[in-house]
C-alpha cells in the first residue's frame, strides 16, 4: 500500500533531481548566495522556505477559484508576506542571533522567485493536496542544494560545520592546520557559491544528458 | 628500436582506446606527429600551436632565472648576509649561493605547476576524449612567475586545479577561454589566500618562517621582511631603492616580474617574432601613461593634501607606474594572451588602453589590492568580446553607409 500514488510522488521527487529549482530552473540564486557561507543558516533558510512555500500553494491552491486572474499576483504577494512575516518573527523570538545572519534574506523569501512561480505553476491549478506536496517537493530540492553548497562553504572557507571545528583549531594549529592547512577565503565570498553552484550544474548535467539544452 | 618508434608503436596499440589522447600527446610532445592528412587541401604554416608556446616560454626563461637569483638576493640581503648589489651586474648578485637558495625554493614552483596542471589536462582529454592541447604550456610557466616564493605548494596545486577547470576546461579547454588561466590562478590564491599573497612577508624567502620561529620564542634572530615599492608608496614611506634597482628589478616582488629590463627584451622578442601583439603592449603603457599623468595633474592643482591616504601612489610621477609593481609583466605576458584578448586591431588598442587605465586606477585607489594589474587584466577579459562586437558592428555599419551613397 502506497500513501502517495506514482503520480504524487513524482511531485515530490522530480524537484530535487531532474526539476531541481536551483540547478536546473536557476530559480532563488540570490539567496542561495548569499547565506550560505554557513551550513546553519543554510538550513534555517531551507526550513523557512520548505514552510512557506508548502502553506504557501495549499493557501493559493484552496483560493484558485475566487482570485479574480487580474489581482492574483497582489493576492500570492500578501500570502507569501504574511507566511514569511511568522516565519520572521518566530526566528527573531527564538533564535536572535542566527535572525541577525539571515537579515534581510527572511524578508527577502517573499521575492523567491521559486515561491512564486510555483503558485503561478502550480498551486492556481490544482488541488490543496497535489499543491501541497509541490511545495515541499520544489523547497526540499531548493533547500538540498542550499545545504550542500553551505556544507562545502562552511567546510573550506572556516573549517566548521555548524559551528564546530572539525578540521582542528587554525590558531591553536592543531588537526589540520598543523600542518599547514589554512582556511580557503574564497569559500566565504559569494562568487565562490556561484561557483560551487555552477559546479553542481556540470556535474548533474554531464550525468544525466538530456538535461542538456542546446 | 629507437624511443620513437616504441612510441609509434604503442600509440598505434592504443589508439581508439579511451587512453589514446594521453599517448598522442606524449608523442607529440617529443617528436614531430608522424600523421598526414590524406584529403582536402590544407595550409601549411611553419608555426603551430606548439611552437608559438615555446617561443613564449623562450621569452620567460630569462624572467625566471633571474627570478631565482633576486629570489636567493633578497633572502640573504634581508638577513644582513650580504650587500647591496649596485647595479645590473652587481657582484652581490650572482652568486652560486643565491642561485642556489633560489632554484630550490622556485624550481619546485614550477614542478608543481606543470605536474598538476598537466595532470588536469590530460585528464581531461581522457573524459571528453580529444587530443591534450598545448595552451598550459605557458600557463604553467607563466604561474610560478606571479607569485611569492614562499606560496606553500599545496596552495598553488589547489589554485592551478582550480584554474585549470574553471577558467579554462569548463569553457572548452584551450582556445575557448574567457579568462586568462595564470591569472585565474592568481586571482584565486588572492582572494582565498590573502596571507600568504600580499603584506611584507611573502615576497622574501624565509621571512614568513623566520616571523614564527620569533612569534615561537627564538630570541637570537630579527624578522626579516622586504616591503614591495608599492607597498611602501601606498604607506606614504620613503622608498629603500632607487630606479635603477626597479629597472633592473633587484628589488622584493613575485617571482618573475621584477626585472623590467627583462621583461623589456622578451617583449622585443615576442614582437619581433610577432606572438606577442605589440598594438596591446604599447596601448597598456599607454593607458597606464594616461591614469599616471591625470593623478599628477590632480596633485599639481592642489585638489588632494599631502595627508591623504591615495597621496603617496598619486604624486608618483607618471613615468615611473610603469617601474614599479607588474604593469610591464602584465602587458608584456599576460594582456597579449591572444585567446582572451580582444581580437580586432581597434579593438586591441582598445582593450590594452583600459587594462593600462584601470590598472594604474586600482593601484592608487583601493589599498587592499596593491596590484591591479592582474584585476584589470581578468576585467578587460570579460570585456573583450563586447569591445571585439562593437567593433565589427562599427565597421559593418561604415561600409553599409558607404553602400548607400553608391546606390543613391
Amino acid at each position: 500500500m502506497a500513501i502517495l500514488s506514482k503520480k504524487d510522488t513524482k511531485l515530490i521527487t522530480d524537484p530535487f533531481l531532474d526539476n531541481n529549482p536551483i540547478t536546473i530552473q536557476v530559480l532563488g540564486i540570490c539567496s542561495a548566495l548569499a547565506i550560505t557561507a554557513e551550513l546553519k543558516a543554510s538550513i534555517v533558510m531551507s526550513i523557512s522556505v520548505l514552510f512557506v512555500l508548502g502553506v504557501g500553494n495549499v493557501v493559493i491552491s484552496l483560493m484558485r477559484n475566487i482570485i479574480p486572474s487580474k489581482i492574483r499576483i497582489i493576492v500570492q504577494l500578501v500570502v507569501v508576506a504574511a507566511l514569511v512575516i511568522i516565519v520572521d518573527q518566530v526566528l527573531k523570538a527564538y533564535a536572535y542571533e542566527l535572525s541577525k545572519t539571515l537579515s534581510v534574506f527572511v524578508g527577502l523569501i517573499i521575492t523567491n522567485c521559486i515561491i512564486m512561480g510555483r503558485f503561478e505553476a502550480f498551486a492556481l491549478g490544482n488541488g490543496p493536496w497535489r499543491s501541497f506536496l509541490d511545495g515541499i517537493g520544489n523547497a526540499a530540492g531548493y533547500g538540498f542544494i542550499l545545504i550542500l553548497v553551505g556544507f562545502v562553504r562552511e567546510l573550506f572557507g572556516s573549517g566548521t560545520l555548524l559551528g564546530f571545528p572539525v578540521l582542528g583549531d587554525p590558531i591553536e594549529k592543531s588537526g589540520l592546520y598543523s600542518i599547514g592547512y589554512e582556511n580557503n577565503g574564497f569559500m566565504l565570498l559569494s562568487p565562490m557559491a556561484l561557483i560551487v553552484v555552477g559546479i553542481i550544474i556540470w556535474v548533474q548535467r554531464s550525468r544525466n544528458a538530456s538535461l542538456i539544452e542546446d | 628500436m629507437s624511443l620513437k618508434d616504441k612510441l609509434h608503436v604503442i600509440k598505434q596499440r592504443y589508439a581508439g582506446t579511451k587512453m589514446a589522447p594521453a599517448f598522442n600527446a606524449l608523442h607529440t610532445f617529443l617528436y614531430t606527429p608522424n600523421e598526414v592528412t590524406h584529403n582536402g587541401t590544407h595550409v601549411k604554416a611553419v608555426d603551430d600551436l606548439k611552437r608559438t608556446m615555446n617561443t613564449v616560454i623562450i621569452a620567460l626563461v630569462p624572467c625566471l632565472i633571474f627570478g631565482m637569483y633576486n629570489a636567493g638576493y633578497q633572502h640573504y640581503l634581508a638577513q644582513g648576509a650580504i650587500d647591496k648589489a649596485s647595479g645590473f651586474l652587481g657582484a652581490s648578485f650572482w652568486t652560486v649561493d643565491n642561485l642556489i637558495i633560489g632554484a630550490w625554493t622556485i624550481l619546485p614552483l614550477v614542478v608543481v605547476s606543470y605536474g598538476v596542471g598537466l595532470a588536469v589536462e590530460f585528464l581531461f582529454a581522457v573524459i571528453k576524449g580529444h587530443e591534450v592541447e598545448e595552451g598550459y604550456l605557458v600557463t604553467g610557466m607563466l604561474v610560478p612567475l606571479i607569485v611569492p616564493v614562499d606560496i606553500p605548494l599545496w596552495m598553488l596545486a589547489v589554485a592551478v586545479i582550480f584554474g585549470v577547470v574553471i577558467g579554462k576546461e569548463v569553457f572548452g579547454g584551450t582556445g575557448m577561454n574567457i579568462l586568462n588561466p595564470a591569472l585565474t590562478i592568481r586571482a584565486f590564491l588572492f582572494f582565498a589566500y590573502p596571507t600568504w599573497m600580499s603584506g611584507d612577508k611573502v615576497w622574501v624567502h624565509g621571512a614568513v618562517e623566520r616571523d614564527q620561529m620569533i612569534a615561537a620564542g627564538a630570541t637570537n634572530l630579527d624578522a626579516m621582511s622586504g616591503e614591495t615599492i608599492l607597498g611602501a608608496y601606498a604607506q606614504n614611506k620613503t622608498l629603500a631603492y632607487d630606479y635603477w634597482d626597479m629597472f633592473w628589478g633587484i628589488i622584493p616582488g613575485s617571482v618573475g616580474e621584477t626585472s623590467k629590463f627583462l621583461i623589456i627584451i622578451g617583449a622585443l622578442f615576442l614582437i619581433f617574432t610577432k606572438i606577442g601583439s605589440w598594438r596591446i603592449i604599447v596601448s597598456t603603457l599607454i593607458g597606464a601613461l594616461a591614469m599616471g599623468l591625470i593623478f599628477n595633474a590632480v596633485v599639481d592643482a592642489g585638489i588632494i593634501s599631502d595627508t591623504s591616504k591615495f597621496y603617496g601612489l598619486m604624486s608618483v610621477p607618471f613615468w615611473q607606474h610603469l617601474i614599479i609593481g607588474s604593469i610591464l609583466f602584465g602587458a608584456v605576458y599576460m594582456a597579449t594572451d591572444p585567446v582572451s584578448a580582444a581580437q580586432t586591431n581597434k579593438g586591441k588598442w582598445i582593450y590594452g588602453f583600459l587594462i593600462g587605465f584601470i590598472s594604474i586606477m586600482i593601484r592608487v585607489f583601493n589599498p587592499a589590492y596593491p596590484e591591479g594589474v592582474f584585476l584589470a587584466i581578468l576585467l578587460m577579459n570579460v570585456f573583450a568580446p563586447t569591445i571585439d562586437h562593437y567593433v565589427v558592428q562599427g565597421n559593418v555599419k561604415q561600409r553599409m553607409k558607404r553602400l548607400k551613397v553608391k546606390t543613391a
